[in-house]
């Protein structure tokens, strides 16, 4: 049989399987269906729920204006599919086809989509983490647990980690008008992300909406009472800290284990894929069979050096799953590259903050519009004198224009005028990024060099 | 082509159908001739301009030229009322238009809207009793009995406006809607004396209705724009004044035109109109169709460059002066497929009928739910609409281009 009669095949009667039943899993089978995919559909995922969006997690639901179960996934359209919820896949067997289940089962494909994401990384000490009124928040449970904390008026919450996700629970505890504490293992918020000069910027905002803000200190211990309840944090300064509430928001890591000795080229920094999400094997070869989307995934971008991104965004977990479906159903020369230019937001405080492209790849950052001092502003960082990334407070609506500049290689600084240009803006300043050997609570976007299969990689706990 | 396609897109004699002169536009996405504006006709391009920071609405920053048509229209060089945000930049234009939201939308007041509904679905059924009360069926003028009194009452009702001034408010809004366009034949200078003697009246009108609303308020939003604070302060008179004036104005003229738009469309395509009537929930997607394809804002002609930059190979210069066709580019073949088709079930319809950007229609909400209950409720009371002439009389404005009138004939009035 030539290929097209292959993939005609496939597109009536083959069994297409997708771990990973959230929001890249779900985008991508809609477009499998809307491609025209006739044949068997089934979705893994390990957690009970059909599938939800995350974003308000951290934000409505915490405030208490939307709860964790009213966050179900539009529907693009109908998917008739197989649903094997409440069960994580546990391994693969790439040469036989079949995904292993933790019940036993197998389930046997012509193409398999990985999109397992991440979850939130645990405190480091098991002991500490399964005290009660310790949290984490990447699921709809956690959140709805987290929200019954809250509402319940905690004398003190304490926010381990001044990421996105932790500056936003920040956010919702001083808007609950509950006394929080965040502690940052780096001098600023979000400088992971974002870097020093615009963390300064997170840091006033933290201060002014009254939370207790600490800043290059790490939290070296959580202590318990008699009863299981945490009650107190020790910190590296040697103070002590009670709080009746902890959120540990440290980052994610790559739900990849269930993958491990399966020879996919998959390990703690997500699965390796090529632009059009194929995946890698451990060789670096690529597969036909296997693909990759959302969070989980690593692809390189012609843009960015051809780079392997990691993005932890649900723009980009959308478009990479349509381009993912796309591609599992087109002759080799019909598939398209996933090129997509990242693209990130996050509500804090009363205001709005969105970046497009990779402002951790910046060395130098402008503020081309507004200004810092009034939490208006865009600031443009700067590579290699081309414009890399963006972001901007409370002024998404010329995002647009800036990703424009990132996708044309525009040069940086930014040569011509703008309107709401200050004095500020006319000189570029260091973006101020932490070395990268140092760790903070984890960027959100990550950038790395390194092989899928180096397994060497180890977390540094905040405590060391 | 010519120059002759700008006085063509002008003239009222293409008011009807202007769409065959923007088809031919595209052709030059930008388009300069001599000494008159560069003109944008493409969506890419007029999406991309819309979200330029190099790109002012401020009169102030356009080198003026007599080749402009639209220039010497505008009402930049008013010195009665400053300018009202939409024709200002960063900073003054956010903080203006922060100040104005604050009682209209979220997160300061995100039910606004939501919470007229029903006080909308009673001013439409009262309107439609009228007409039926009135009973000449074989011809009903829906301009003047319908879709012009309902975004009027509306907007005076938002903004508190007693509706025995009605009357005068629309003599007011109708010579400042008029001076937004470039009839060549009028008297330049009789046009201008009268524009500004409308804006005189206006203001002073408005002058004495804040002043009373700050001794007495009453919640309506010139009361929460006279006494309204928040991070940003309180609005001066003059602001207060220049932003009623704007909302008022902008509340008048477009939603008459998208609604009268609308009902045209519909008389056209009366299998979309049988749809409405059975499924009143398609009002919502017809709406944003029709946003593309008949908006009521057909053109943007108030923007200058700040720089010399680069649209679609073409260097515009530095103060040049800017008209951006949004309703050619919402019928941009490169953007959206089959475009002179009305399809309510377009998947994708990212129109450009508001605007895009900062300067976006600042009352789309409001807009969009007033044209949803007018249309389907028209939809399902009129018995057997039918169009009596087609093309309708239109307005001689080209940039706030709908009919003035609609006459229609029905065979009657369903009961409310
Ligand atoms: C609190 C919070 C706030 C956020 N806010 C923003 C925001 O403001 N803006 C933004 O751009 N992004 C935000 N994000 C990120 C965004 O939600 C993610 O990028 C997006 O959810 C990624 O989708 P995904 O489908 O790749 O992964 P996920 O949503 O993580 O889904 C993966 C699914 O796979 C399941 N799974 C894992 N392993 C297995 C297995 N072995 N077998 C079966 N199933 C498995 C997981 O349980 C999960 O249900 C936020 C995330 C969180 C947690």
């Amino acid at each position: 049989m030539n290929g097209d009669g292959a993939l005609e095949q496939l597109k009536r009667e083959g069994r297409i399987v997708v771990v990973g039943a959230s929001l890249a899993g779900l985008r991508a089978a809609e477009t499998l269906r809307e491609k025209g995919f006739a044949g068997e559909l089934t979705m893994i995922g390990d957690e009970p729920y059909e599938p939800y969006d995350r974003p308000p997690l951290s934000k409505q639901v915490l405030l208490g204006m939307a709860t964790a179960d009213g966050t179900a996934l539009p529907r693009r359209r109908d998917i008739d599919a197989k649903w094997r919820l409440g069960v994580p896949a546990s391994g693969l067997d790439m040469a036989a086809r079949r995904v292993r289940m933790a019940d036993g089962d197998e389930v046997e494909y012509d193409r398999l989509l990985i999109a397992t994401g991440v979850r939130a990384r645990a405190w480091p000490n098991p002991d500490e983490a399964a005290l009660d009124g310790v949290f984490v928040l990447r699921t709809r449970g956690d959140a709805a647990a987290l929200e019954r904390a809250l509402a319940a008026g905690p004398g003190r919450v304490l926010v381990i980690g001044a990421g996105f996700t932790g500056s936003e629970i920040a956010s919702a505890c001083r808007e609950r008008g509950l006394a929080v504490t965040v502690a940052e293992r780096a001098d600023a918020p979000l400088v992971g992300a974002l870097g020093g000069v615009i963390g300064a910027v997170a840091a006033e905002m933290h201060r002014e909406n009254g939370v207790d803000l600490r800043t290059g200190i790490m939290v070296t211990s959580l202590e318990g009472d008699s009863s299981g309840r945490v009650r107190a944090a020790h910190l590296s300064d040697g103070t002590t800290l009670e709080a009746e509430v902890v959120v540990v928001s440290l980052g994610a890591q790559r739900n990849t284990e269930w993958l491990t000795g399966s020879g996919l080229g998959a390990g703690p920094r997500g699965i390796a894929c090529d632009a059009g999400c194929r995946a890698f094997d451990i060789w670096g070869i690529v597969t036909d069979d296997i693909y990759v989307a959302g969070d989980v995934a690593r692809s390189p971008h012609a843009l960015f050096g051809y780079q392997f991104l990691s993005l932890e965004h649900w723009g980009n977990a959308v478009a990479q799953a349509e381009t993912a479906a796309h591609n599992m159903l087109s002759r080799s020369a019909d598939r398209r590259p996933h090129l997509w230019v990242p693209a990130f937001w996050s509500s804090q405080f009363g205001v709005n903050i969105k970046s497009v492209g990779v402002p951790s790849m910046g060395t130098e950052i402008v503020i081309t519009q507004g200004s810092r001092a009034e939490r208006r502003f865009v600031g443009v960082y700067g590579y290699q004198g081309r414009v890399i990334g963006a972001v901007t407070f409370d002024q998404c609506r010329w995002l647009d224009f800036y990703e424009q500049q990132i996708e044309r290689t525009a040069p940086f600084p930014p040569p011509y005028p703008t309107v709401d240009r200050r004095p500020e803006g006319e000189r570029p300043l260091d973006a101020d990024f932490p070395d990268p050997s140092v760790p903070t609570h984890g960027p959100t976007i990550t950038l790395s060099g390194y092989s899928p299969a180096d397994r060497r990689m180890t977390f540094t706990p905040a405590h060391n | 082509m010519t120059q002759g396609i700008l006085r063509q897109i002008l003239d009222y004699s293409s008011r009807a159908n202007p769409y065959p002169l923007y088809e031919e536009l595209r052709k030059t996405p930008v388009f300069h001739d001599g000494d008159g504006p560069y003109v944008v006709s493409t969506y890419h391009e007029i999406k991309g301009l819309l979200h330029d920071p190099r790109i002012s609405s401020d009169a102030r920053n356009l080198t003026p030229t007599a080749g402009d048509p639209l220039s010497q229209a505008d009402e930049g060089g008013s010195e009665v009322l400053p300018p009202s945000f939409l024709k200002l930049d960063p900073p003054d234009h956010d903080r203006l238009r922060r100040m104005t939201n604050r009682p209209f939308g979220p997160p300061h007041s995100p039910r606004r809207v939501e919470q007229m509904r029903g006080e909308l679905g009673g001013i439409v059924t009262g309107l439609i009793d009228t007409i039926a009360a009135k009973g000449d069926p074989n011809r009903i003028d829906l301009v003047e009995e319908f879709s012009y009194p309902f975004p009027v009452t509306v907007i005076c009702r938002l903004l508190g406006v007693p509706p025995e001034d009605e009357a005068r408010f629309h003599v007011w809004a109708d010579t400042l809607a008029a001076s937004l366009d470039p009839d060549p034949d009028a008297d330049p200078a009789e046009r201008a004396k009268k524009t500004e003697g409308a804006r005189m009246e206006l203001g002073m009108y408005l002058a004495g209705l804040i002043e009373e609303r700050r001794k007495n308020p009453t919640g309506d939003m010139l009361s929460e724009l006279a006494t309204g604070q928040g991070p940003d302060g309180t609005m001066s008179t003059m602001e207060v004044l220049s932003t009623a004036a704007l909302l008022l104005i902008a509340g008048h003229e477009t939603t008459v035109n998208l609604i009268t738009n609308g009902m045209l469309t519909l008389l056209r395509n009366p299998e979309h109109l049988d749809r409405l009537r059975s499924d009143p929930d398609v009002a919502v997607p017809m709406v944003e169709e029709l946003l593309r394809f008949e908006p009521p804002v057909q053109l943007l002609p108030q923007r200058s460059t700040l720089t010399d930059i680069e649209v679609a190979g073409v260097t515009i210069p530095k103060g040049s002066s800017l008209w951006l066709i949004l309703a050619s580019g919402n019928r941009d073949p490169k953007r959206f497929e089959d475009p002179d088709r009305f399809d309510p079930d377009r998947p994708d319809v990212q129109h450009l009928g508001l605007g895009s950007g900062i300067h976006s229609c600042f009352g789309a909400p409001l807009a969009r739910l007033e044209a949803a209950l007018a249309l389907s409720e028209l939809a399902r009371r009129l018995e057997n609409p039918r169009l009596l002439e087609d093309p309708p009389p239109y307005r001689q404005n080209a940039v706030l281009r709908g009919p003035r009138h609609l006459p229609v004939a029905v065979d009657g009035i369903r009961a409310a």
